[in-house]
């Protein structure tokens, strides 16, 4: 998965690999009443791949996968999955089994019947239901309880149920929603490279559902961040969060210190940018769209780019501000500087926490100096 | 009464409680075991006497004759007679027998209006529930009359069936064994369609999508899913349909027909025309020991539901 | 996700509540009938409104009713609210399983066997006939209901506010009355309620246990639509179901209302 730098535009993303999409979106919308949930959603998602759609919720990611799974009907737009339009099909004909955020499991039904459930519909042999029960059960690590009923299980095992029952049935599309949501926060964690590990294991394409950029970040290949109904970015998580596009973006995923300024002028890759905190002017890299000279522009640095120290920077510094600590967060790996500027906005700084005293201790009230290179500033249209 | 700040010995709180405890019981328990738990038991005395020609109209249980000694007089005889007399039996059997068609029928007349109320959006719900209960709240003697103008010979329905063309001659429904299911169905549907609606609203709809997204089609999962999730709810509702209308008088009494036999009328038969007060009471016995079984089980049931919930 | 009803739905709810709303709604319009006969509309008339204003032994039964059905309901409130109590709050005492046996029998009793053995039990002891003892027998029966319908409110409210009451000082006595009672009294208009309009529809326990000069509304209906239908019942009929949905249509108004106020009050405290 390398990062790719340049993108096509707003609401459309090819599949990687050059490969024809497994998996089609078509300028898909859904509106209920006049309230409009997607809005003209495109999307390409290649076989086998790990794919997240992230977003606050109310942003049209759930309404998205539920039609994906049948339960809602697009207002216009397709659905091609392998080839085949969905939008013919009903949810019990489509080859999509989708992961429930309450997990839906029956609650009169023993474990073993809820995985076999699926395949029963199917008529499949008895022998066989048996069988593949019996190996979905151990991909999940819950042999032991397929006589269980699910109120007799704890939350983390009727997750397992609810992934065993929605992947026996080897659909060749699997619809997680919000799977994780309801574990704590341990076990989540853990639930996340469980998953991409069984993910690996079936080969199957998963689409997942959060609102958890830690998630989103950690099992997907790819992930899509919605905006009220749209598509904000599609690309590899760490093109996400490196080269956000838009503020939104860079907002939703990570800290972000963001400077409103006006381009002055390019010089060669770079765009200078004039600001009333840096004396020197800011710098980034130029982008293929990028703003004119006398454009308004915003600039976008992460804080644990952001080098803090006591001592002054030589003058002529690009990207190089001076303010007061006026708080410290010690969060254990890592310190959090909170620097009021003269102005008065407030710029953050993070700093790793290399040695066990803290290095050199810049203590609260300090008079500190902020710089960071060229390359950390990323330009955002505003 | 600042027990908190100052504290009293502990023997007198203890009671203190007592009392309280005591008090709240007292009350509400001698009332029902006077006024409910004696009656029965006179009940039974009384269903073994015999008629007499007197005030009241049966032999004293005791009798202490001056100078004798205490006799007891105790006879099966009103027991042998609902054994011996074919009515009685054939009333029992047939009370049992109109009470399960007319709970089967409640079920299948409930079963949509409760499914369409629990599917109904969220802001109707309220309404729907209220206008459930309230022909409950109206007087059940009148909505049982209201059916005899609709049920005649020369009633509305057959006016209605006429005037369509359907019929030519007028439909024989009052006075039927089919007026006193109508009417039952009628009387008791608030006591299935509630019972129902509490279960399948409760449902998390998402179930039915899992069932759909596994490959079962809609008819599929309403008999896999929704009808063995909804059976408490349809266990409550057909006992609490079953269990009054085996007793039931007003209905057949209105609109069921001379052979309409249910034990509900014997008794009142028996009691109010024969003044065979014995013989009433026998029957009155021999009912509460037929009903007895659905009772311990619904109560059974209830109690499990009781406890699922909890 | 989905607004609104499917079809076969909505057919279900029309045609349901068309079968529970037509008998009544064919009654109302009747007793407007000119004709005597119920079944021939000849024009309308309010002349059996009248004739029912004017029978005067229909009026003493109704006042009868309403005074049985009053006394009774607020009898069986007391009763019914401590039987409830007992079973919801004071756990296992002396003779528990008896006492709750007697609580709900009441519900699933045939009515002929609870109107027999109350008589019974009147004539054992001697007692003449009348008003007293149809109200007896009205609050043993009433009572359950009251009983069943607080025991569920108090199972299903918060302990905790009984606990903070007490926490700060407030002894057991002085709890139930300051916290509980008012939490719970929905559930006890609600039984007061129920008991009224179950005493005001008995027949068969009136019948058995009620004497000459004490017969009741509902006896009275019953000897005359055993006689025939009359416009004149239905004018009754009609009045009847007419202040008793005007009764209940009243209260879940203002239940309504009082649950709007009290959000938009918890709204304007919010926005505050």
């Amino acid at each position: 998965m390398s990062r790719r730098p340049e993108h096509a535009g707003g609401e459309e993303s090819t599949a990687p690999g050059g490969e024809a999409a497994f998996l089609r979106i078509e300028g898909v919308s859904k509106s209920f009443g006049n309230v409009t949930a997607v809005d003209n959603v495109s999307l390409d998602i290649a076989r086998g791949e790990f794919f997240a759609l992230l977003g606050p919720s109310g942003c049209g990611k759930t309404t998205l996968l539920r039609m994906l799974a049948g339960f809602e009907n697009p207002s216009a737009g397709a659905l091609l999955l392998d080839g085949v339009d969905l939008a013919a099909l009903p949810p019990y004909r489509r080859p999509v089994n989708m992961m429930f955020q309450s997990y839906a499991l029956f609650p009169h039904m023993s474990v073993a019947g809820n995985v076999a459930f699926g395949l029963r519909q199917d008529r499949v042999p008895r022998a066989e239901i048996a069988a593949r029960v019996a190996d979905a059960l151990a991909l999940v690590e819950l042999s032991p309880l397929a006589r269980r009923k699910p109120h007799q299980l704890s939350g983390g095992q009727r997750q397992r149920v609810a992934l065993a029952r929605s992947l026996v049935k080897r659909p060749k599309l699997l619809l997680l929603d919000e799977p994780l949501a309801a574990l704590d926060k341990k076990l989540r964690e853990q639930t996340q490279f469980e998953l991409m590990a069984i993910q690996q294991r079936v080969g199957i394409t998963f689409v997942i559902v959060t609102h958890d950029q830690d998630e989103a970040m950690t099992v997907a290949d790819r992930i899509a961040v919605m905006e009220e109904g749209r598509i904000a970015q599609v690309d590899t998580p760490s093109a996400i969060y490196e080269a956000p596009r838009s503020r939104y973006v860079a907002e939703f995923i990570g800290d972000v210190n963001i400077f409103e300024g006006r381009a002055s002028a390019v010089n060669g890759g770079d765009v200078l940018v004039e600001q009333a905190d840096a004396p020197d002017g800011l710098a980034a890299p130029a982008r293929a769209d990028g703003p004119a000279a006398g454009d308004a522009v915003l600039l976008a640095v992460r804080p644990e780019k952001i080098e803090i120290a006591p001592e002054p920077l030589p003058p002529g510094t690009m990207n190089a501000m001076a303010g007061e600590v006026t708080e410290i967060a010690y969060l254990g790996s890592v310190s959090t500087y909170r620097v009021r500027l003269d102005s008065g906005r407030t710029v953050v700084s993070t700093h790793t926490n290399r040695l066990r005293d803290g290095g050199a201790a810049i203590d609260r009230g300090a008079r500190v100096h902020l710089s960071w290179p060229v390359e950390a500033s990323i330009l955002l249209r505003s | 009464m600042n027990a908190k700040h100052e504290p009293k010995p502990r023997r007198q709180r203890a009671g203190r409680g007592l009392l309280r405890r005591g008090s709240v019981i007292a009350s509400p328990y001698l009332w029902l075991l006077f006024f409910f738990l004696v009656p029965f038991v006179i009940v039974l005395k009384i269903s073994v006497a015999e008629v007499q020609l007197a005030i009241p109209p049966y032999t004293p249980l005791f009798d202490w004759p001056e100078g004798g000694s205490l006799e007891l007089f105790a006879v099966g005889d009103n027991y042998l007679l609902l054994i011996e007399d074919s009515l009685y039996i054939r009333a029992y059997a047939n009370s049992l027998k109109i009470a399960a068609i007319s709970t089967a029928l409640a079920l299948l007349v409930g079963f949509p209006i409760a499914y369409a109320m629990a599917r109904a959006p969220r802001a109707w719900q309220a309404t729907l529930v209220m206008m459930v209960i309230l022909p409950f709240w109206t007087s059940f003697l009148i909505r049982v009359y209201a059916w005899i103008g609709i049920l005649k010979n020369e009633g509305m329905l057959n006016g209605v069936l006429r005037w369509i063309g359907v019929i030519d001659r007028p439909l024989i429904i009052l006075n039927t064994d089919i007026a006193v299911y109508i009417g039952i169905v009628y009387s008791y549907l608030p006591f299935m369609v509630l019972p129902l609606y509490a279960n399948l609203v409760r449902m998390d709809r998402s179930l039915l999508e899992a069932a759909a997204d596994l490959g079962c089609r809609p008819a599929g999962a309403f008999w896999k899913i929704t009808v063995p999730l909804a059976r408490p709810g349809i266990v409550a509702g057909c006992f609490l349909v079953f269990i009054p209308a085996v007793g039931e008088f007003v209905i057949p009494d209105l609109l069921g027909g001379s052979g309409t036999l249910m034990i509900g009328r014997i008794l009142w038969t028996e009691f109010f025309s024969n003044r065979d007060w014995p013989v009433a009471s026998a029957v009155a016995v021999i009912l509460l020991l037929v009903l007895i079984v659905p009772i311990v089980l619904f109560q059974r049931h209830q109690q499990r539901q009781r406890e699922a919930d909890a | 996700m989905r607004r609104g009803l499917s079809g076969i739905n909505l057919v279900a709810l029309t045609l349901g509540f068309a079968f529970l709303y037509i008998p009544i709604l064919l009654l109302i319009i009747y007793s407007f009938n000119e004709s005597k006969l119920v079944t021939v509309w000849a024009g309308f008339s309010t002349k059996w409104y009248a004739a029912m204003v004017q029978n005067e032994l229909l009026l003493d039964a109704a006042w009868m009713t309403l005074k049985v059905a009053f006394v009774s309901s607020s009898v069986a409130l007391v009763l019914g609210t401590l039987a409830g109590l007992a079973l919801a709050r004071l756990g296992r005492f002396p003779g528990r399983t008896l006492f709750s046996g007697m609580v709900y029998a009441p519900l699933v009793m045939p009515e002929v066997i609870t109107g027999l053995s109350m008589l019974l039990l009147f004539v054992a002891l001697s007692w003449a006939r009348g008003y007293w003892t149809v109200t007896i027998a009205h609050i043993t029966f009433s009572m359950a209901y009251v009983a069943v319908v607080v025991q569920s409110r108090l199972l299903t409210m918060d302990r905790s506010l009984e606990e903070a009451a007490m926490d700060l000082g407030a002894p057991p006595v002085k709890t139930f009355f300051a916290v509980t009672l008012p939490i719970i009294s929905p559930a006890l208009v609600a039984g007061w309620l129920l008991a009224f309009t179950l005493s005001l529809d008995d027949l068969v326990i009136a019948s058995f246990t009620s004497g000459p000069g004490s017969t009741t509304l509902p006896m009275k209906i019953y000897s005359q639509v055993r006689l025939g239908v009359t416009p004149e019942i239905n004018a009754v009929s009609t009045v009847l179901v007419g202040i008793v949905a005007t009764g209940v249509i009243a209260a879940s108004l203002i239940n309504k209302r009082a649950m709007v106020i009290r959000e938009r009050e918890a709204q304007a405290v919010v926005s505050d």
